[in-house]
Order: structure tokens, then C-alpha cells, then sequence
């Protein structure tokens, strides 16, 4: 390393030092997003790029073609319409809960309570867990013959098939993902209750304020900017989910459950006909959600520095 | 009531009335464990099962298997039964044979005696017993040895990469300034938003264009090079302090040992914080390995999980057990590193 520092100067060796990381940035992020692009506006079945033909912006009017947005079985291309509206439901529902569940489970953990340490472990642990490992779990027990059904049984009720049925299959999807992630929103939503200042804590002792006043008019408010970005996180989080459904319900029943990410691979890699260009079009759709939500995320976290 | 006052008198040593939300707050935490510790414990107890005691329902809570005996003049061993005989007496008999309804019994202890008995009239008796030959047994019938090390490869080499071009990095954009420092500052920002799902296809075709398909360094490579990684680091870097780097550059130290003799081991607790990172996230990594490994030699245990709960739904006992071994390793992380790693994720927010 000293010849090439004597050759280039010790200040250009800063080059050196940033070279293989922007080597791999370079060949996995930055090169596959240009890519993608050329993708999206091609045809055709090969895979190496100046073999495609141009056919400019047709995947996306193919995706777009749609008797009624509302109505995925009028478009052209339903799975994938299937997918944004499931994707919707399953954020919508998941945010909610995720923020609802994560925010007691913080407000109870910033508790004077024996064990915290413990406690936060608790809900932590699943966030370790793969998303493979997750579903399995869950399927295990949401089985026809499971633990689940066998409570239900046992308190007088009639077994239900968790995954034959398309509500069930979304609400089990939805409740999956809380359990596995809510743990890290905790944490935020945690160390967030944990920079609001004592004294105005101890100032309201003083006053007597009641418990909920004390909640409503000091806690929540100052918590309001971790809340952004837990919800912002989530968002993008979500409408990224992929693995744990897929492993869960395979997108069943029928096209229940099925994710937009779950039709970018299978139109991409799992399909007989593996269509590239239509996956990377709709990679480009989902990309731009994304992009919106993460520029949302930037806001959110400078508000917070403020 | 009792557990309140007790826990009442515990928080509140000045003698505070115990308000009702403590009560809550604890059996909400109540709740909290059985809801997500049991979900994990109910697998582990359930992978000790046999595949027969996995099929009855309702299931018991803990793994049972019958009791088995030998008897004298038998060839094989044979079941135990607590049998209520005709004439009211209870009596543990081995079944010899089963015949429609009828059992054919005969007692342990003196197998000249034989009976017949009416299959609902005797009961299996059992203890509990852990079915180990769920784990021992995918080790000879699939290649889960092959998964296991496919994935402990790809999680070891993949995370010393990680460290290693991420730091280098990170030491560039904390110690040097230089024409450019911003685009490449941007650059890493902007890395941060994509993620591997939206360009699934191109990178794709990158790692075969360089004939990767298929090969372990395919899931290495393309994620070596994490923003977080850089800005986790990056961030510690800062803090250390500058007159440390000067006065090696007076002693005639290189740039790149003062990168790696002084810079690295002063940066150990950030790099640590990344490497548990990083092994989770290849541990766990599902969707880029089932794309880009298509050879069932190559998968990854997770790869290899998901295929297997596609072909194996009738046999939960080696999936539990396989199951269970990919949750281990992370779970003794847990146990071992959870203070560090629960600040370490609160400090970062990052996954």
C-alpha cells in the first residue's frame, strides 16, 4: 500500500479507501438501476439488454390498461393490479396496528416496571427472526389440526381454515407481520418517550394531572415525530413485503394475498415465461411509491432534528 | 388481587396507591409474553415430537411417545397399554397384535397369561419422550448438512466483506477531504432508498453476465456494500479524536495503517453493532437467494425451508426440527447480545 500512497499523494488515498465499495455499488445498484430502466422499455425475451427490442413506454401501457383501477379482473394485466390493491389493504390495515400496538406496548414499557429489560426483550426477540422461520411458525399453528383450532374446538367452536378463506389469509398475513416487526417500531416510539424531558413529567406530578391529561397534552405530542417516522418506515416496509406472506399463504387463496412484490418475482424469475421487461416496469411503478414514501421519511426525519 | 397488592407494595416503597394502569400494564406485559414468546416455544416442543404425536388433535402440550417394551418370546418390542380389564382391575398389557375391534394383550410380566380386549378399552401409555430422529434424520435424507454450511458460509464471508469495504469507505468520508466527497456522500445516501426488491431483474442479469448464477458468491456480492454500513461507521469514525491520526502521520505511518492499526480497533463497538447486523441480514435473507439459486446444492437453509414446506407438508416433523435449527443460531445471539443489540437498533434506527 505504500508505493501506490507514494504514487498518488496521501490525500488521493482517500480514493483507495472509497474504491471497492463504489466497485459494488457501482455493479449492484447503480448499474441495475440504469438497467432497469432499459428494461422497462423493452421487449422481447432475452435478458442481455442491446438484444431487446425498443418498444418505449408499452410494458407500462400494458400494466396500465384497465377497464376500471377499482376493478383488478378489467385489466389486462389483473395479477398485477390484484397485487397493488392487495398491497394497499395489507399496508393500510398493518400500519395501523403496527402503530397502534407498537405505541401501548412503548407507553407500557416506559413504565416504571420491574423487568423492562426483560419485557423489551420480549417483543424484540421476533425481529431476529427470519421471515421464513415467522411463517412457519404461524403456519404451524394456524393449521387445520393447530393450536389454534384446537382452542377453538376445545371452547365449543367448529375448526376454521385460516388459509382457505381469503379474509382470514389477509388478517393472519396482516397479524404475522405486526408480531414479527412491531418490536423495532417499540423501540423507536421507546427511545423517542425516553428523550421527552423529566421535569415536565415531574411538573405535572406536582400539579396532580391526571394520567390521561398527562398522556394527551405532554406525551403524545412530544412524541408526534417518531410517530412520522415509524409510520413513514412502515409504509415503506410494507409495501415492500414479500416474504413472510409468500412463505404464509403463497398468495392464496386464489390471488388473496397476493403482494406487488410477490408479481415482480414470479413475472420476472418463477414464471415458465419469464417476462423481464414487464417485472422491471412494474419494479419502476413500485419503485416510484417508494420513492415518494422515502422522500416523505427525509421530511419527517429533519422535523424531527428540529 | 393478591399479585396486585404484592406488586403495589414492591414499585411503591413510600407507600403510593397502586393505580389501576399498573395493573394493566402488567397483564398487558402478560399477555405480551405468552403471545410472542409461545408462538417459538410451541415450535420448539412441537419439532421433539413423533410424527404420530403430531398428528392428534387436540395436540398435546408436551412431546409424548408411547412406551414400548420388550417381552420375553416377543421379536419385537411392543406397545403399552393401560387396559381396564372385564372385571373392573386396571393392568398395564403389551399389544401383541390388533384384530378389527379386538386387541390381542399380553402382560409384561408374565407373558404366558393372554387377553382380549376391546380396542376402547385400553389407553397408550406414555411418557414424555423428545423424537430426536426429527434433527438426526434430515441430516442422512436431504443435504441439510449442505444447507447449513451453504448458509453459514454466505452469512461468515459475506459479513467480513461487509466490514471490510464499509469501513474503508466509511474512513475515506470521516477523515479525508476531497473533490468529490459530496457526490459520493450523495451516493451512499441515495443507495439507502433503493431497495434489492425494485431491482431484482438487472442485478440479476449483472451476476450471470459474470457467470455467478447459481454460486454462493452471487448471494455474497451484490448485497457486500450496505449505505447503512457506511453511515453506521462513518458516524463513529467522527467522533474519534483527530490529533490520534496526526500524530501517526508525523511518526511516518501510512495512510493505510493508520486506516487499519489505529482507525479499525479504535472503531471496534461500531463495527460489532454492524457485524450482528450483518449477520442477521444474511442469515436471513429469503428473496435474492430464491431468485438468483436454482440448484438445490446451492441453497441456503432459508431457501432450502421454503422448498421443503412446499414438498414436505405431510412431514412437519423434519420441518419443525429444520425450522428450528435455522432460528437457533439467532436466537443465541439474542440471548447473548440483546442489551447490545436493542440499543444498538434504538440508537441507528436501522434494520
Amino acid at each position: 500500500m505504500r508505493w501506490l500512497q507514494r504514487l498518488i499523494g496521501a490525500r488521493r488515498m482517500a480514493y483507495v479507501f472509497l474504491l471497492p465499495n463504489f466497485v459494488f455499488f457501482g455493479l449492484f445498484v447503480f448499474l441495475p438501476i440504469g438497467i432497469n430502466v432499459v428494461f422497462s422499455v423493452t421487449g422481447g425475451t432475452a435478458l442481455f439488454p442491446s438484444e431487446r427490442p425498443y418498444v418505449g413506454s408499452d410494458q407500462f401501457a400494458y400494466l396500465f390498461d384497465c377497464g376500471s383501477f377499482l376493478d383488478p379482473s378489467t385489466c389486462r394485466e389483473d395479477h398485477f393490479w390484484r397485487g397493488v390493491a392487495n398491497t394497499a389493504k395489507f399496508v393500510a390495515f398493518q400500519v395501523t396496528a403496527m402503530v397502534l400496538f407498537s405505541l401501548v406496548t412503548a407507553l407500557v414499557l416506559n413504565m416504571k416496571i420491574r423487568g423492562r429489560g426483560f419485557f423489551r426483550a420480549v417483543y424484540f426477540f421476533p425481529v431476529l427472526l427470519s421471515p421464513v422461520v415467522v411463517a412457519l411458525i404461524w403456519k404451524w399453528i394456524l393449521q387445520r389440526d393447530g393450536l389454534l383450532n384446537a382452542a377453538i374446538t376445545t371452547l365449543g367452536g367448529q375448526k376454521i381454515l385460516f388459509f382457505v378463506d381469503p379474509g382470514w389469509a389477509m388478517f393472519w398475513a396482516v397479524f404475522v407481520s405486526v408480531w414479527a416487526h412491531m418490536g423495532f417500531y417499540t423501540l423507536i416510539l421507546l427511545a423517542g418517550l425516553q428523550a421527552i424531558p423529566a421535569d415536565l413529567y415531574e411538573a405535572a406530578e406536582m400539579d396532580a394531572t391526571p394520567r390521561w391529561r398527562v398522556l394527551t397534552r405532554i406525551t403524545l405530542p412530544l412524541l408526534w415525530p417518531n410517530m412520522i417516522v415509524v409510520i413513514v418506515l412502515a409504509l415503506i416496509k410494507g409495501a415492500q413485503t414479500f416474504d413472510e406472506v409468500f412463505v404464509l399463504t403463497g398468495g392464496g387463496p386464489g390471488t388473496a394475498t397476493l403482494m406487488v412484490v410477490q408479481y415482480i418475482y414470479e413475472t420476472g424469475f418463477a414464471s415458465q415465461v419469464q417476462n423481464f421487461g414487464l417485472a422491471a416496469a412494474a419494479s419502476v411503478v413500485l419503485g416510484a411509491v417508494l420513492f415518494v414514501l422515502t422522500l416523505l421519511q427525509f421530511a419527517a426525519a429533519r422535523r424531527k432534528e428540529i | 388481587m393478591r399479585l396486585g397488592i404484592l406488586l403495589g407494595q414492591r414499585r411503591n416503597g413510600r407507600g403510593r396507591p397502586l393505580h389501576w394502569t399498573d395493573v394493566a400494564a402488567y397483564a398487558y406485559l402478560a399477555l405480551g409474553v405468552v403471545l410472542m414468546f409461545g408462538p417459538v416455544l410451541w415450535l420448539v416442543l412441537s419439532s421433539f415430537k413423533t410424527q404420530s404425536a403430531l398428528l392428534e388433535f387436540p395436540p398435546s402440550f408436551l412431546p409424548f411417545a408411547q412406551v414400548e417394551v420388550t417381552v420375553p418370546g416377543q421379536p419385537q418390542k411392543l406397545p403399552l397399554f393401560r387396559t381396564t380389564l372385564p372385571d373392573g382391575t386396571v393392568r398395564e398389557l403389551a399389544q401383541v397384535r390388533r384384530v378389527g375391534l379386538i386387541a390381542q394383550m399380553v402382560d409384561p410380566a408374565d407373558p404366558s397369561k393372554q387377553f382380549r380386549v376391546a380396542i376402547d378399552k385400553r389407553e397408550p401409555v406414555r411418557r414424555v419422550a423428545l423424537a430426536t430422529e426429527n434433527y438426526t434424520e434430515p441430516l442422512q435424507r436431504f443435504a441439510f448438512l449442505r444447507f447449513l454450511f451453504n448458509s453459514v458460509f454466505v452469512t461468515v464471508v459475506a459479513t467480513l466483506i461487509t466490514l471490510l469495504i464499509n469501513s474503508m469507505a466509511a474512513y475515506a468520508l470521516a477523515i479525508y477531504t476531497f473533490p468529490g466527497k459530496q457526490a459520493a456522500t450523495l451516493a451512499v445516501i441515495g443507495t439507502l432508498m433503493i431497495p434489492m426488491t425494485i431491482i431484482l431483474v438487472p442485478v440479476y442479469l449483472v451476476v450471470t453476465e459474470f457467470g455467478l448464477a447459481n454460486s454462493l458468491w452471487a448471494v455474497i456480492l451484490p448485497g457486500a456494500a450496505t449505505p447503512t454500513g457506511v453511515f453506521l461507521l462513518r458516524q463513529y469514525m467522527l467522533t474519534l479524536p483527530k490529533d490520534l491520526i496526526e500524530a501517526a502521520r508525523m511518526d511516518k505511518a501510512s495512510e493505510w495503517q493508520i486506516y487499519w492499526r489505529i482507525v479499525m480497533p479504535l472503531t471496534l463497538p461500531a463495527l460489532a453493532v454492524l457485524a450482528i447486523f450483518s449477520i442477521m441480514w444474511r442469515w436471513n435473507e429469503f428473496l435474492w437467494p430464491l431468485a438468483v439459486l436454482t440448484k438445490t446444492e446451492v441453497y441456503t437453509l432459508q431457501i432450502a425451508l421454503n422448498a421443503f414446506q412446499g414438498e414436505l407438508q405431510t412431514q412437519w416433523h423434519y420441518l419443525l426440527a429444520m425450522t428450528v435449527v435455522t432460528l437457533a443460531p439467532v436466537a443465541l445471539v439474542f440471548v447473548f447480545l440483546q442489551r447490545f443489540i436493542t440499543t444498538g437498533i434504538g440508537s441507528t434506527g436501522m434494520k
